[in-house]
């Protein structure tokens, strides 16, 4: 059974609602009520969710391989068909088309989901800031653009989506655009990531060259033989030798697009925007900076993961980069004081875990932690903004502490992300850093040990946050302090909600080892295995391809059929090393969050002790190794330079020689011409009128103005006639006698 | 009844008196004036034959042209006037606007 009905039929909806209200709010929305903007942009995400929860129940009645619905709404860009190297000619297409598949599933709830909580605590935070209008506009033409990313059926319009999310978060951003440090912060976050949407682009060029298609999958579409998807055209060019396992190009392609990936989702080295555009808005950064956008480098490395398995080089690369990207946005977060700073540096940390999991080819679970981290960050983010809403505003850990009590269910709630984010079992984070890590393990265990000691730092840093925030005495102002107060139900009632998916979220993906399915794995399997189907179409060619790590021809068929099978079930089989992994994270986090309590609670060993014993390393991790001072002076300063270089090129070369010398020439040229003009042209003229005036003169004598004058010329005139003509007057005359 | 012969000297007279008149005089009214005693003696020409050959034609000719001249007398007259205003002169070699 395919998957078909009314909420798939209508999945442009999804997006479209969004879009309609941030229509209406950009244009008429300074003119509406407060109320009317609310419903409105709220409610339009509401109805995005609610279709997204339609179309997904519809997804999930067909069979596990028939779960692809694809539609196609008009065809875009259609350049003709294109020659392949392997002869054979693919016709090149980019549609405005949705598609609905396991894995934009996954993300499509997440987004609407996670995304209508965060409008409906705006709702409260945002009730006394101005611009309520233009916030949940931007907020909604975000929504409709992260949605175009997710259901894209092809790059391009992928895209389009990917620049229309780093499009809103440079405004969001700089909502406070008065503030020149938001301003400021939005500006890099916009320059950072189009160094990586370069990268992106350029990937999907080599992958149109490479493959004549960008579409990813032509399963769902009426015509799945004539419109051929990247899928479908790597086993095509497999089938015809004319890719193989490793390729370089292939290789070239995953890296591209994972240079995109690196300045979407705040990877080394283009990680440097995230951490300073927590100037926006909180309920922003929970939104756009850590449960949707950032995490869309992710999605598209999984959505391409056909490829990537096909290019183990890349692989290594991304996971080399999470796992060193997730270690060290960790150290900086361990010094941060700044609430928010300490969450962004903790989203890098996490993102690059998730690319650690897509490295290592464990794409479901980078997945998951998607998920699971989009639940628990977005409850930290918007608790940390409940938080500064209660304190006036104040962001310094250092001037909190004692808020327990005082605003309890943002406190609580907060404390579960915490242990959400540790991964203390059953809470979400567990199990999903859990996957990664055990996969990692497998892959290789420097990678793993890194990830390892990355979660201990993870569970003291937010422990760090947690014990700073809410425990101790007030170290806040007085004013301050009796301004204390609970949030709205409007932020409140999202928390809760965002806390029992931190609490729950993660069940799906129960792993086998403590008897559970990980359901949600093999939720992911037909969009995860692509890479599998690939080899396999390979395997009944006759080439003989080296699979995933094993160099090599293979003796026989079923050799490979084994080999096949034990990479399939290599991710899945319950092992003793998997509780061994399990124990050593759980007590790696618990030593964390012990040493978070000595530090910051029983104050037995003063971090003061700690900084003033190592002071380098600690003005190191203060300064964020320096990284962005390192940027300033070796990128933006030499680009500085360079411009007024051409600058200097443009005032002495360009202007001096070019349009001065032009000028000069135009001049000299007139000059010339002017002179000719005047002694030639006219010299030519007044001469001529001179000669006449010359041959008149004598007939000018004759012309006195006087008629006395005329009358006796006249009178000569007669006689002269007469006296010629007489003889015909006497002719006349002797006639008429 | 006189010969045509005295008719005709008698026009003659008159005409070159008329045209001395025209060609020498400065004011132009005495211009205007001498250009009555030449019609006058074409008049008279016509007026002659008439009689001669007994044809009333000729005298109504002269009729028209009495008429004619009063007309030509009253328009010339006010041209003179009107000219008289601006520049103060009816002397004719005053009258040089015409000439560059």
């Amino acid at each position: 059974m395919t998957a078909t009905g009314y909420f798939l039929d209508h999945l442009w909806l999804i997006p479209l609602f969004p879009l309609a209200t941030a229509a209406l709010m950009l244009s008429f929305g300074r003119r509406l009520p407060k109320v009317g903007v609310s419903v409105l942009c709220v409610g339009s995400v509401g109805l995005s969710f609610i279709y997204a929860v339609g179309a997904v129940f519809q997804l999930l009645a067909a069979e596990p391989e028939q779960r692809v619905a694809q539609q196609i709404l008009f065809e875009w860009l259609t350049p003709g068909p294109m020659q392949m190297t392997g002869g054979h000619s693919i016709r090149f297409v980019a549609d405005w088309g949705f598609l609905l598949d396991p894995l934009s599933s996954v993300m499509v709830l997440v987004v609407t989901g996670v995304g209508f909580l965060i409008h409906v605590y705006s709702v409260g935070y945002m009730a006394h800031e101005g611009g309520y209008y233009r916030f949940f506009g931007y907020m909604n033409l975000f929504m409709f653009a992260m949605l175009t990313l997710v259901l894209a059926n092809n790059m391009l319009l992928m895209f389009v989506g990917w620049e229309g999310v780093g499009l809103c978060s440079y405004l969001l951003i700089g909502f406070y655009f008065l503030k020149k440090s938001a301003s400021d912060a939005g500006k890099k976050a916009f320059i950072v990531n189009r160094i990586g949407d370069a990268g992106f682009i350029l990937g999907i060029l080599l992958t149109a060259v490479t493959l004549g298609t960008i579409r990813f999958t032509s399963q769902g579409l009426p015509d799945a033989e004539g419109a051929s998807g990247i899928l479908q055209a790597l086993k095509a060019a497999l089938d015809a030798h004319a890719l193989a396992y490793g390729a370089p190009v292939l290789t070239g392609i995953a890296l591209l697009l994972f240079v995109g990936a690196m300045g979407k989702s705040a990877q080394i080295p283009l990680y440097v925007w995230l951490p300073d555009a927590m100037e926006g808005p909180t309920p922003v950064s929970a939104l756009i900076h850590a449960a949707t956008m950032v995490t869309a480098g992710v999605y598209m490395v999984a959505r391409m993961n056909a490829v990537y398995q096909l290019a183990p080089r890349a692989m290594t690369v991304v996971a080399v980069v999470g796992v060193v990207t997730a270690i060290f946005a960790a150290s900086m977060a361990l010094v941060q004081n700044d609430i928010k700073k300490v969450l962004a540096y903790s989203t890098i940390s996490q993102l690059g875990y998730m690319f650690l999991a897509l490295g290592v080819g464990a794409f479901a679970a980078g997945v998951f932690h998607l998920m699971t981290h989009a639940f628990f960050k977005a409850l930290l983010f918007l608790g940390a903004g409940s938080v500064i809403h209660a304190m006036s505003g104040e962001q310094d850990l250092q001037k909190m502490g004692g808020l327990w009590n005082k605003i309890p269910i943002t406190a609580k709630t907060f404390a579960v992300a915490t242990l959400a984010i540790a991964g203390i079992f059953p809470l979400a984070g567990f199990f999903s850093k859990d996957e990664i890590l055990g996969h990692a393990f497998r892959k290789s265990p420097a990678l793993w040990f890194v990830g390892f000691v990355t979660a201990g730092m993870t569970a003291f840093y937010m422990f760090r946050l947690l014990f700073l925030a809410f425990f101790g005495y007030p170290r806040a102002d007085e004013h301050v302090e009796k301004h204390i107060h609970e949030s709205p139900p409007a932020m409140t009632v999202p928390l809760v909600i965002l806390a029992g998916l931190s609490v729950i979220g993660g069940w799906i993906g129960w792993p086998e080892a403590l008897g559970g399915g990980n359901r949600f794995e093999k939720f992911l399997e037909p969009v995860t295995s692509h890479g599998y189907l690939v080899m396999e179409d390979v395997k009944a060619s006759a080439k003989t391809v080296p699979l995933l790590g094993h160099e090599g021809p293979f003796a026989t068929d079923a050799s490979r059929d084994e080999l096949l099978r034990e990479l399939q079930e290599r991710n899945r089989k319950t092992s003793p090393v998997d509780y061994v992994l399990m124990l050593a994270s759980l007590s790696i986090a618990g030593a964390g969050i012990w040493l978070a309590y000595q530090f910051y609670r029983t104050k037995r060993m003063a971090p003061e002790l700690v900084a003033g014993k190592w002071p380098k390393l600690y003005q190191l991790l203060l300064h964020k190794y320096y990284v962005d001072e390192i940027y300033d002076a070796a990128v933006v300063e030499r680009t500085k330079d360079l411009g007024a270089l051409l600058g200097r090129f443009d005032r002495n070369v360009i202007d001096g020689v070019g349009v001065n010398g032009a000028g000069w020439l135009a001049r000299f040229g007139s000059t010339l011409s002017m002179w000719w003009d005047k002694w030639i042209i006219d010299g030519l003229l007044n001469s001529s009128a001179k000669l006449m005036q010359l041959f008149s003169y004598p007939v000018r004598l004759l012309q006195t103005g006087r008629f006395s004058t005329y009358a006796m010329l006249i009178l000569v005139g007669l006689v002269v006639l007469l006296a010629y003509y007489g003889h015909h007057v006497q002719v006349v005359l002797r006639t008429v006698r | 009844m006189l010969p045509i012969g005295h008719y005709l000297f008698l026009s003659l007279a008159l005409f070159i008196i008329g045209v001395i008149g025209v060609v020498t005089r400065r004011n132009v009214i005495v211009v205007l004036m001498s250009i009555e005693l030449i019609l006058n003696a074409v008049n008279i020409n016509l007026v002659a034959f008439s009689r001669l050959y007994g044809d009333v034609a000729g005298q109504v000719f002269a009729l028209f042209i009495i008429a004619d001249a009063a007309a030509e007398a009253a328009v010339g007259l006010g041209i003179i006037i009107a000219f008289f205003r601006n520049r103060e002169t009816v002397l004719a070699d005053e009258m040089d606007l015409l000439k560059w």
